[in-house]
């Protein structure tokens, strides 16, 4: 799995609308591992301060949503929850949004910030709106509410749209469906270190999660501390997905489909999963922003519209097959 | 000190209470069933002797600790229960579903060692599970999730093991398996054996003291021939019935009248 991820890396660092030789890249590559690292050419200008950020950001991105996803559905026990259907992609942009047109983005990690109290704030609203029901109604009932909330976040996004000038709508817009282009290498170091932190604090939890995913009674009964451990997993989980949110802006249907297949493949335990749902979120956002920077190129799509593209009918493949 | 003992429990899910002043209590080594018709509150009071719900008045102690001030991993370690059956979303193997019954014991970044697999592959052993265990949990009859299910409790290692119904679905020659494992446990190791059942017979042949609930309070308390009585099955469960004695033990044997 990590040689497909390398592989996907460096096939992507030589395609695009500037194509480097493979045997050019291996060259720069290996001067540069090697120490002696320095800019000469056009090419190398391209290699480390274009591409392979924007690769590192991509697979650092896919992972977050696509852990996001797997905790997501464990706590809700329901396959097709993720961040995005639960309005927490939402509450983050919203956030976000609030905060590049109030100006925070001239405080240092002022945007993130706030997105993550907007992920607060979606998941304290499915709280409360979910509130006051129990067992499988709960869950589905917070699904529900998350639809509701998406739905209402959506509708704030478009208003602030609406009210701003035209100038900074157009990088919101492109912002809002995935952009993976515009993140600084110090928002993106940033970035990797709050999924590598918070991986390492949620593996802790994996076999917890194992024990959730089988009903909270059962979790109950075998020592889970259910008062603690989900608070906890839902405040971790929203701050990754917030940091990747405020960078990336929203891409969907990674964090449903990953978790998904990688069950299909590894089964459920979530100590093989969460490493695995992550290297092929990470490989999979790769392969779709590289496929977004080259089909149309120079021009580029926004990767939100390539992995929607996928996601959208898988999505509903999966419910035909949940229904039959 | 008793290892188990309930003190004036009330308990109710919503308005109507579930549980009135129920108090009563089981010694370590003891084996206890808890009988009654639907809706009495057996499965609710064996959920608030593992602390899995608490009381709205009175006390449930665990080696004279109250439940509320246990960590939930300390009770997992002594109290493991059977559900009655549980139904699952995401595909696990019968064995991962054995092995976590050693959560309790371990460390969030631990991973089983080889004492676990051993504890896991005799529970598996002692249940007859060891034939399915690279099988689906979900794909397995009633009976083999059910044994499943008795495997993982013994793997928690427990000092108190809760059943609920968990004979129902099991075939004739895995109930006798089953029972004469939990004596062999509970000679060997004194091992507390609480369970819940509406087979009569099944707790009078088997249960040092019985615990008979009607409508959420104790009905009767007792040594098998003291509870299980014609008068007691007509007032509880309104049936007519003939109590006589087991030749073999001279323990009640019921048979009902129809």
């Amino acid at each position: 799995m990590l040689l497909i991820f390398f592989l996907l890396c460096l096939v992507s660092l030589s395609v695009g609308s500037f194509h480097i030789e493979l045997s050019h890249l291996l060259r720069s590559l290996a001067k540069a591992l090697t120490g002696s690292f320095s800019i000469t050419s056009q090419e190398e200008l391209i290699i480390f301060s274009i591409r392979l950020p924007r690769i590192l950001f991509a697979g650092i991105v896919g992972a977050a949503l696509s852990i996001g996803g797997v905790i997501f559905q464990a706590l809700l026990r329901n396959p097709l929850a993720d961040p995005y259907i639960l309005g927490i992609s939402g509450g983050s942009a919203l956030g976000a949004i609030v905060g590049i047109l109030i100006g925070a983005s001239s405080f240092y990690l002022g945007v993130p910030l706030l997105a993550f109290c907007g992920a607060l704030i979606t998941v304290f609203l499915l709280f409360i709106v979910a509130g006051g029901t129990r067992g499988a109604l709960w869950d589905n009932s917070l699904l529900l509410s998350g639809v509701v909330i998406n739905a209402f976040f959506s509708a704030a996004i478009l208003f602030f749209l609406s009210v701003v000038d035209s100038l900074e709508l157009h990088s919101i817009t492109f912002w809002l469906m995935g952009d993976l282009s515009r993140a600084s290498l110090k928002e993106i170091s940033v970035a990797a270190i709050c999924l590598f932190a918070g991986f390492a604090l949620l593996y802790g939890q994996a076999r917890k999660l194992n024990l959730i995913v089988q009903g909270e009674e059962t979790a109950l009964h075998l020592g889970v501390d259910l008062e603690k451990t989900k608070p906890w997993l839902l405040i971790l989980t929203s701050l990754i997905i917030a940091v990747v949110v405020s960078l990336a802006g929203i891409i969907g249907f990674i964090g449903i489909m990953v978790p998904h297949l990688m069950r299909l493949v590894f089964g459920s335990d979530h100590r093989l999963l969460l490493p695995a749902a992550a290297l092929f979120g990470a490989s999979f956002l790769v392969l779709a922003d590289t496929l977004a920077r080259v089909i149309l190129a120079p021009a580029e799509l926004p990767v939100g519209v390539i992995t929607a593209l996928c996601g959208a009918p898988y999505f509903i493949f999966l419910l035909k097959r949940k229904a039959t | 000190m008793s290892l188990i003992s309930a003190r004036n429990i009330d308990f109710s899910y919503t308005e109507k209470p579930v549980m009135e002043n129920v108090s009563f209590s089981v010694e370590e080594g003891q084996i206890a069933a808890i009988i009654g018709p639907n809706g009495s509150g057996k499965t609710t009071l064996l959920k608030i002797i593992n602390g899995t719900l608490f009381p709205d008045a009175g006390e449930m102690l665990i080696d004279g600790k109250d439940t509320k001030e246990w960590l939930r991993k300390e009770i997992a370690k002594k109290v493991a229960i059977v559900p009655q059956d549980i139904s699952i979303i995401f595909p696990f193997y019968a064995e991962e579903i054995v092995l976590m019954g050693r959560f309790p014991h371990l460390n969030n970044y631990r991973f089983e060692d080889k004492n676990d697999y051993k504890i896991v592959f005799e529970a598996m052993e002692k249940t007859d599970t060891l034939a399915f265990a690279r099988r689906r949990f979900n794909e397995l009859s009633a009976g083999e999730r059910q044994r499943v299910l008795i495997a993982r409790a013994l793997a928690q290692e427990p000092k108190v093991l809760l059943l609920d119904e968990s004979t129902v679905f099991l075939d004739l020659k895995h109930q006798v398996q089953f029972l004469t494992l939990l004596r062999q446990l509970n000679a060997s190791e004194q091992l507390t054996v609480i369970f819940v059942t509406h087979d009569i017979n099944l707790a009078a042949q088997n249960a040092d003291r019985i615990i008979l609930l009607d409508c959420g309070k104790i009905y009767a308390i007792g040594n098998p021939a003291e509870v299980i009585t014609a008068a007691h099955i007509k007032e509880v469960y309104d049936v007519e019935s003939l109590i006589d004695r087991n030749p073999q033990n001279g323990l009640p044997r019921m048979t009902l009248l129809t």
